[in-house]
């Protein structure tokens, strides 16, 4: 069970709103980029964000550069989860490569400072502040799998390789 | 069952039959890093206590992002890059080489490859028929490791292109177009497929910008058929044996079509902050413009520079308006040179920088003050992203770049033809 109070961000939020282009030199210094981090939308965020807590954003979160180091830094400052309404695709896959939960939910119903808890084997999210339940879609079987392993290194880790067989995780329409 | 180029490359990599919606393991013709998540990348590698590079021939660590190093912490990330490529025997692209993407596609990628780079314009490969995507440093560091990854096969949307463009109007105001009319999401998890007579008539350079771009649609891949266009360009690189002809199916299933017609296209623009808040040049006139850059992945190329110089030749650069200009590649810098384009350039009033990323991701070379506006041929204008959240970054073609320059303003090109 995760729990924490939401940080709420809007739409199009990209990873150099996450960890800034012009900090590139930290990118080999996790601690001292974390420090930075979102700071051109809330530059008080790294301070006040508390173990546990979530973010909580709009459309598509992530989107832009390939830079894992903002799904780290979120990580690193002690976010549980990452929740939003869409969230783009190389963001998504890296957050739950380094084990950071991505939920795909109607945020709309959570505001910022309200506190969450989130069950993510049985799929719910209250705001218990709003008193309000929300569900979040399911991700596709190898990432939960991933996940489920703490991220992509332990994964690896333990079975040295993918153990997805061919065609049995097709999700067609 | 008809395929498209997304379904037809993947199952001839994965050796099965594939179809939108697939979760396959494919095997990868190329993996590559740059400066800036490289780093990252080989210490997950390290992690991961896989000790083996699955293919060092075609593992690449480029270093482009931050070249000359402008920071201590930099210089030792690029000495990191440097000592793993020595010791592990994969190919190390130094300084002064070029952009990853510009350099896949004039020496690495081929029509039918599958690719993987920590870069989230790895996609630009598509324009040679290569299903190329862009990955975190995790994902990089396993397929560096192992030679595969996982993929789920993505549904396709065909963008069909009719017509000429007019003068003016280039391959970039047709992706800027799009995106503004896709929106910034209009493609996640997808793959965008490019057909039409337009595209059959597009030049490599041309099909490379808006394959680029496709990633600011969301878009996981960006592909164009291998045609003749395809394998003159592959000669032109000494590569013509890698040509392999590749088009879609007639009957393929597509989850939507867009059509474009090109002749309806005017030069196109993106507003600050993001990439799908589209105008056209002419109705941005009387927007004032402190620094004009040349350059990138997205136009950095030989025919963005002689577009440039063609527009400024004989003229100077507004006395407000400083000018940028960064050659995507060595190739592309000599191959100007020996145009007479950098001459121009640089008595029009250019600072030519060595080949490189440079100003586009706010590291150095060109990074805005407090307040200012630059026209960038590159393909993000996010908040911040040339260094400071203070700047307003507005994206065009290298016309409308070059015609600013000139005007100090946010000027249509064919105002000043």
């Amino acid at each position: 069970m995760l729990r924490g109070k939401a940080f709420k961000f809007g739409d199009s939020i990209s990873t150099d709103h996450i960890v800034p282009g012009r900090l590139l030199r930290f990118r080999s210094n996790l601690p001292e980029l974390a420090k930075h981090a979102f700071e051109d939308v809330d530059p008080e965020f790294a301070k006040r964000v508390a173990s546990g807590d979530f973010i909580v954003a709009g459309e598509n979160f992530g989107l832009g550069s390939s830079r894992e180091h903002a799904p780290l830094v979120i990580k690193m400052l002690g976010v549980s989860a990452v929740l939003a309404k869409s969230v783009a695709r190389i963001f998504f896959r890296n957050a739950i490569n380094i084990g950071l939960p991505v939920l795909i939910c109607d945020t709309d119903k959570i505001d910022d400072g309200d506190k969450l808890e989130v069950n993510l084997k049985a799929g719910e999210i209250k705001n218990l502040t709003k008193k309000v339940q929300l569900s979040f879609s399911k991700m596709p079987g190898v990432m939960l799998r991933i996940l489920d392993e703490g991220g992509l290194i332990p994964y690896i880790k333990k079975y040295k390789s993918f153990n997805v067989k061919p065609g049995a995780n097709s999700n067609r329409r | 069952m008809g395929k498209t180029l997304a379904e037809k490359i993947l199952s001839a990599k994965s050796g099965t039959e594939v179809h939108a919606g697939d979760i396959i393991i494919v095997p990868l013709d190329l993996v590559f890093v740059q400066d800036s998540t490289g780093p990252l990348t080989l210490r997950q590698l390290k992690e991961s206590g896989l000790d083996t590079i699955h293919n060092p021939k075609r593992t690449i660590l480029f270093i482009d992002h931050s070249v000359p190093s402008p920071a201590r912490e930099l210089a030792n990330d690029h000495m990191f890059l440097r000592s793993f490529a020595e010791e592990k025997g994969v190919i190390l692209s130094d300084i002064g080489e070029g952009i990853c993407h510009q350099l896949v596609a004039e020496s690495f990628a081929s029509p039918g490859d599958v690719i993987v780079g920590a870069d989230s314009h790895t996609v630009t490969a598509g324009a040679l028929g290569a299903l190329a995507t862009g990955m975190g440093s995790t994902d990089v560091a396993i397929a560096i490791a192992l030679g595969k990854t996982w993929l789920r096969v993505p549904e396709t949307i065909k963008v069909v292109v009719h017509g000429r463009f007019a003068k003016g109007v280039y391959a970039k105001d047709l992706i800027l177009h799009l995106i503004g009319q896709m929106g910034a999401d209009g493609a996640t998890y997808k793959a965008l497929e490019f057909g039409g007579e337009t595209v059959t008539m597009m030049t490599m350079s041309e099909r490379l910008t808006v394959a680029n771009m496709v990633v600011e649609a969301g878009a996981k891949a960006g592909l164009f058929p291998s045609d003749s266009i395809t394998r003159s360009y592959l000669a032109s690189q000494g590569r013509g044996k890698q040509y392999i002809a590749l088009q879609p199916d007639d009957d393929a299933t597509y989850e939507s079509m867009i059509e474009i017609d090109a002749t309806q296209l005017e030069p196109t623009v993106s507003k600050p902050h993001t990439v799908d808040n589209v105008a056209l040049a002419k109705e941005l006139k009387g927007v004032r413009v402190d620094q004009v850059f040349i350059g990138t992945c997205t136009n950095g190329r030989l025919d963005d520079l002689g577009i440039a110089a063609t527009i400024l030749e004989g003229r100077r650069r507004h006395p407000h308006t400083r000018l940028i200009v960064a050659p995507a590649s060595k190739k592309v810098l000599l191959a100007a040179e020996a145009a007479g384009y950098i001459k121009i350039l640089v008595e029009s009033g250019a600072s030519i920088v060595p080949p490189g990323c440079a100003a586009c991701l706010g590291a150095h070379q060109g990074v805005l003050g407090d307040g200012e506006t630059c026209v960038s041929t590159a393909n993000r204008n996010f908040k911040g992203r040339m260094g400071n959240p203070a700047g307003f970054i507005y994206l065009a073609s290298p016309a409308t770049a070059a015609a600013t320059a000139i005007c100090g303003e946010i000027t249509d090109p064919r105002e000043v033809w």
